[in-house]
């Protein structure tokens, strides 16, 4: 079985993004960029399935403009077989994504398609969902944990309330919580073997596929900011403060 | 044209998040239809029946949709789609797991965890984290989107509604035929209110060190004040904590009007879910914690020592 992650190319959790002065857009210029958390675990969970046996291959996809590179580079040289870029400089979003990925999903005739549950940038948490219903597949989502079986996944879900399990029939789509397991750090020799493994690109336009954006942004900004609290030095004093002034207890 | 929201519940009660939904809804100024998907729910559709604000509730009860697929639902929802300029449903679980599938499947673009709807199709939603709002106008004729249930009020009772009864055959289930099936649940029962609905909420840390000392410092003070017990990741991850209270960019977020943080430090991942609430204390025994940046009133002190004299002090 072969299987197909979807890794997007995002700024890393750490960094403190800022605004561009016309509140247009943010300004993530020079910022350290970095593979998706979610989508380290996805590569990962294919990764275990391939050293259990129970894959034969591991296909890393980016989406977007060439600098994906190095989150494919990222995942060959976590242990991913090869990679496949698909080129634009279209202002990506959740639909147009998964029109792309289903098109690669149609040449790579993967028996399963693992992405993470969500993009830390736009935190839209879509795509996944949204390729599953294009190609006409089961999904499981939010999942922490992953079975094969004959032909078929079981999956764990974090649902609101507890956990939910599932039997999906292969092809199917799922999306990795960051609970589905822990990513292995990547060697150094490993990131320069992974420069010896083969990068297939694409142009987006190849696939004769609308992927333009549906959303227009029309500005941002940073949330208002809380009004500065206090420091208090007792307990007695906070209780004071929640009764009297906050009126809460 | 008129609205059509998923309804969420738990088999038995209609969820707090369902009432702050409607409230959403209304911005469109047009009928709003709840739908209600389950097993032996004459109930619930009567609890959405009673929603001010609500014109007509769909129900469809089948012993097949006992525990509602996301492929099932979105293919419903499909169906009744042409009556409904706006399908909307709240930001949990079930509504991430089942509205991307009704927007691709009906080709348009989806909004998620939606905080303000400014216009018809106009949205202020978070980005990075939270760190970031954006404006956001749609392109499309249909409106998809997830709503924020903290940033709507619960909408108020005493409605009557028109309850209209689908009647939709078993063998039409797409995820039987993408083979899909339903294994099992496991349910965290904790006898403490809704997490995103309550009053108050007292969330821990990884400092709490033990599922043990999670529960033996932190809920005596849930119980006293009423409150829901919350936790990070960091938390969560180590076992101490089951996973659907987890706070933040990755778990759920809150607003009560009281956000007590324990032994928490601060990260933009965390307070992405809790930074709304109306009056946010922090105990934490390291005074520079960024957490005491979105704190009123911040404490430092051992939390061991700190929490159970204040659970005293509240007696
Ligand atoms: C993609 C992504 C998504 C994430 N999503 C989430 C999310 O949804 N929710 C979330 O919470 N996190 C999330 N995180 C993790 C987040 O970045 C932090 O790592 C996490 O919130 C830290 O949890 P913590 O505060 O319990 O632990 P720590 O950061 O280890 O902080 C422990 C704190 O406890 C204090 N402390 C220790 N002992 C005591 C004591 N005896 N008395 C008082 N104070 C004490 C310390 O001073 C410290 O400030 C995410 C991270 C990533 C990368
Ligand atoms: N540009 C992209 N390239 C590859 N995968 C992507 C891209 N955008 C999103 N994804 C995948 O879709 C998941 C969910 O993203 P989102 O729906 O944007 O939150 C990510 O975790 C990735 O696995």
């Amino acid at each position: 079985m072969k299987i197909l992650v979807a890794v997007k190319r995002v700024v890393d959790s750490n960094v403190k993004v800022r605004i561009k002065p016309d509140g247009s857009d943010v300004d993530v210029a020079g910022a350290k960029m970095g593979i998706n958390p979610f989508d380290e675990n996805a590569v990962e969970e294919a990764l275990r399935l391939k050293e259990r046996g129970l894959a034969s291959e591991v296909v890393a996809v980016s989406l977007g403009t060439a600098a994906c590179q190095d989150v494919l580079r990222h995942a060959l040289a976590m242990g991913a077989d090869r990679a496949i870029l698909v080129e634009t400089d279209l202002q990506l979003q959740p639909l147009g994504i998964a029109k792309l990925l289903k098109a690669v999903v149609e040449r790579e005739q993967p028996g399963l398609i693992i992405l993470g549950k969500q993009a830390i940038d736009d935190d839209a948490g879509q795509t996944g969902q949204m390729l599953a219903a294009l190609l006409g597949v089961g999904q499981g989502t939010f999942i922490s944990a992953l079975e094969v079986l004959d032909g078929e996944i079981r999956v764990t879900r974090e649902i609101d309330g507890g956990t939910e399990t599932l039997a999906l029939r292969l092809p199917a789509v799922v999306t990795a919580d960051l609970r589905l397991n822990e990513p292995r750090y990547v060697k150094l020799p490993n990131l320069m073997l992974a420069k010896k493994k083969p990068i297939q690109t694409y142009n987006a336009a190849e696939f004769g596929i609308d992927a333009s954006p549906r959303l227009k942004q029309l500005n941002v900004a940073h949330p208002p900011f809380r009004k500065p609290g206090i420091m208090v030095n007792s307990v007695q004093e906070l209780v004071e403060k929640l009764r009297v002034e906050a009126k809460v207890v | 044209m008129n609205s059509l929201i998923l309804a969420e519940h738990d088999g038995h009660k209609l969820k707090p998040a369902t009432y702050r939904a409607v409230t959403a809804a209304q911005r469109w100024q047009s009928p709003v239809h709840i739908l209600v998907v389950g097993h032996s729910i004459a109930a619930i559709a009567q609890e959405a029946a009673a929603i001010h604000g609500v014109a007509r509730v769909m129900l469809l009860d089948a012993a097949a949709l006992a525990h509602p697929l996301a492929e099932d639902v979105a293919d419903l929802i499909v169906r009744l789609s042409r009556a409904y300029q706006v399908i909307l449903a709240p930001h949990t679980a079930f509504g991430k797991n089942v509205l991307p599938r009704v927007a691709a499947l009906l080709d348009v673009a989806m909004l998620s965890d939606v905080m303000t709807i400014l216009g018809p199709k106009t949205y202020v939603r978070p980005i990075y984290a939270g760190s970031v709002h954006v404006t956001v106008e749609s392109a499309d004729t249909v409106q998809v989107l997830t709503v924020r249930a903290s940033s709507f009020a619960m909408a108020a009772t005493g409605n009557g509604a028109p309850i209209v009864t689908l009647a939709i055959s078993a063998e039409t289930s797409p995820a039987t035929s993408y083979g899909v099936r339903w294994l099992g649940a496991t349910h965290n029962v904790s006898g403490r209110p809704d997490l995103v609905s309550a009053r108050v909420v007292i969330s821990g840390g990884r400092s709490l060190g033990s599922t043990a000392q999670f529960q033996a410092v932190l809920a005596p003070l849930a119980e006293k004040l009423g409150g829901a017990l919350g936790a990070t990741r960091a938390a969560v991850d180590a076992g101490f904590a089951p996973n659907d209270i987890q706070v933040g960019q990755s778990g759920v977020v809150v607003a009560p009007e009281l956000y007590i943080a324990v032994g928490i430090s601060g990260a933009v991942q965390h307070t992405a879910g809790m930074k709304d609430s109306r009056v946010i204390v922090a105990i934490n025994h390291d005074a520079d914690a960024a957490i005491f940046q979105v704190a009123d009133y911040g404490l430092v002190a051992d939390l061991f020592e700190a929490v159970p004299a204040l659970t005293e002090a509240l007696k």
